[in-house]
């Protein structure tokens, strides 16, 4: 594989890696706290950039994986007595089934209607768990606090969950890697700059979309199952928050979309700078516009992001920089 | 024969683009397809490729019933074309471009060997020197160059070129023109849209022109130009069908 010896691969991974070791070394719960967000974001943009990035595709929906995946894996967890590493499987495969199911039915659309169809996904399964009982409708689920034993206490258990975390973190980026330096990433990327010549020149398009858009599931219903399951409750509004997907768009586009390292950065950014938002008085109860305005400047002077923007800048930078 | 249209039909809403146009290709070959604009060539193109299904008739392409059947059905089996207005996948580089041919046509090909032959097919287009820049950089012949490079690199059967000449000066032609020739020498049988007569006239060996949707007439070069339904509807002025003639001997 001479994928693996690309440094760019090894600074997109090593960055990581390294804020997610921090908490590891130091013991410290307070910075396990901070870097939980920050990778849950990582993976979260990452994942978003295979489908926003790669295949040019805008979904305004991304949480929605994050969300069902998150309900699937907690109803395994509460009421079928599974533990933590299958219920984060189980989360895994029921977003991949969604999107292999919703991406045969709407992937059809193109540009602004295709986003338009994505909001209303995340809203139509926003309704649906609402009313579902067995997953406990608009009350949503609780964690039995006897679970934790068999992690060996909760404080073990969070530290186990981070742990989980931090590989799928890892997991995602390499994913992310391998597709975008793959013959299938070029098909998507084709798509992206132009889908009718990619079809002419043989891309099947429906296909490769339907096949993206399902990479870019797979994780966030993980990780859904693990951030959920480190809170001990479920509801629907804080599984299907529409603005989340919003900041993911945001964290994609700051670091540079189509780039494995820019949606890294990006999320690493954006969540710094939400947490200086957060705690200043004047900004906390509008950090969301805050997020919007950024978007905005981004996408008027610097569509590229960040990492986009160096890579055209310093050609040289992208050995390094994929 | 590679590719036979028969009977083939295309309308949009009122209009009639395309009026039973038959055609058969023997492998081989070059076949040049001219007529005014709005002739409905371009339709034509889209039909065989299948961007539009039929209104009516059947296309049949090695063999088989093509009619209906999504372009990238088309692209494995062997067929390629480049665009009138070039479609350039701007943000990748002018070496992805043409490995998207080579790793999405006829062959296949992975992404090592999709680079040797892209690599072969950009010197064999003369942008060797250009691989790494982006293709949304490149000039309009350059452009023109590179989809003629995608296209070839998917090593088709049988190759649509739409335009390949419009848009470049004499020399550019003339270097073209070479390469049309020598592609057909490798065995690919091609449809060229042209406007450049004389370009087209030396380079064909069959000559299909339509005029409004219509098969007005088929033929060698000289047969062609020879024809007074042509000349009223095409050329225009019998003189420049004489010199025209006087070419192609």
């Amino acid at each position: 594989m001479t994928a693996l010896r690309h440094p760019g691969l090894w600074l997109s991974l090593g960055v990581p890696a390294l804020i997610g070791l921090w908490p590891i070394v130091t013991q410290n719960a307070a910075n396990r706290e901070v870097v939980f967000t920050i990778l849950m974001s990582m993976v979260l943009a990452s994942s978003l950039n295979i489908f926003l990035g790669y295949t040019g595709y805008v979904n305004f929906g991304s949480i929605v994986f994050f969300g069902l995946g998150g309900y699937v894996g907690f109803y395994l967890m509460s009421a079928q007595g599974v533990s933590l590493v299958p219920a984060i499987l189980g989360g895994g495969t029921a977003s991949g089934l969604l999107a292999f199911v919703l991406g045969r039915a709407i992937l059809r659309l193109r540009g602004a209607y295709f986003a338009l169809a994505t909001i209303g996904v995340n809203e139509a399964a926003r309704a649906f768990i609402n009313n579902f009982v067995p997953f406990g409708g608009p009350i949503g689920m609780s964690l039995n606090f006897a679970v934790y034993t068999q992690y060996g206490g909760a404080t073990h258990a969070l530290w186990f969950a981070y742990r989980l975390l931090l590989i799928l973190t890892l997991g995602v980026i390499l994913v992310s890697f391998l597709v975008k330096t793959s013959r299938f990433g070029l098909g998507l990327q084709a798509i992206r700059e132009n889908e009718d010549a990619a079809e002419v020149m043989g891309v099947v398009a429906p296909d490769a979309k339907t096949w993206a858009y399902v990479l870019s599931a797979i994780f966030p219903g993980m990780i859904g199952v693990l951030f959920f399951f480190k809170n001990g409750n479920v509801e629907p509004g804080d599984a299907f928050r529409l603005h989340a997907s919003i900041e993911t768009i945001v964290m994609v586009m700051l670091g540079g979309a189509g780039t494995v390292f820019g949606p890294l950065l990006g999320a690493g950014l954006y969540q710094r700078l939400r947490g200086l938002l957060l705690v200043s008085p004047i900004f906390k109860n509008v950090q969301l516009v805050v997020a919007g305005i950024l978007l905005l400047l981004i996408i008027l002077f610097v569509p590229a992001g960040v990492v986009g923007w160096l890579r055209q800048r310093f050609p040289r930078l992208r050995r390094v920089l994929e | 024969m590679i590719l036979q249209t028969l009977g083939v039909s295309m309308r949009f809403g009122g209009l009639q683009a395309l009026n039973r146009v038959t055609i058969d290709l023997p492998e081989g070959q070059i076949l040049g397809l001219i007529g005014p604009n709005g002739a409905g060539k371009t339709t034509l193109f889209n039909v065989i490729n299948g961007i539009y299904p039929p209104s009516e008739g059947r296309v049949v392409f090695l063999g088989e019933d093509i009619a209906g059947r999504r372009p990238y059905r088309l692209a494995h089996m062997g067929l390629a074309r480049t665009h009138q207005i070039v479609q350039p996948l701007t943000d990748l580089s002018v070496m992805e471009n043409v490995m998207v041919g080579a790793c999405y046509g006829r062959e296949r090909l992975g992404l090592s060997a999709a680079r040797r032959v892209a690599d072969e097919t950009l010197q064999f287009v003369g942008l060797g020197a250009r691989h790494e820049q982006m293709a949304g950089s490149l000039n309009v012949a350059q452009k023109k160059r590179l989809e003629l490079a995608r296209a070839l690199a998917a090593r088709p059967r049988l190759l649509l070129l739409d335009e390949v000449l419009a848009g470049l000066n004499q020399t550019e032609i003339a270097s073209m023109v070479q390469t049309v020739a020598e592609i057909r020498r490798r065995g690919v049988t091609i449809i060229m849209i042209e406007h450049v007569m004389h370009a087209v006239m030396n380079v064909s060996d069959r000559i299909v022109v339509l005029d409004y949707g219509e098969q007005i007439a088929e033929g060698t070069p000289s047969e062609v130009s020879k024809d007074p339904r042509v000349i009223e509807a095409y050329l225009g002025d019998p003189d420049l069908a004489a010199r025209l003639t006087g070419s192609v001997r």
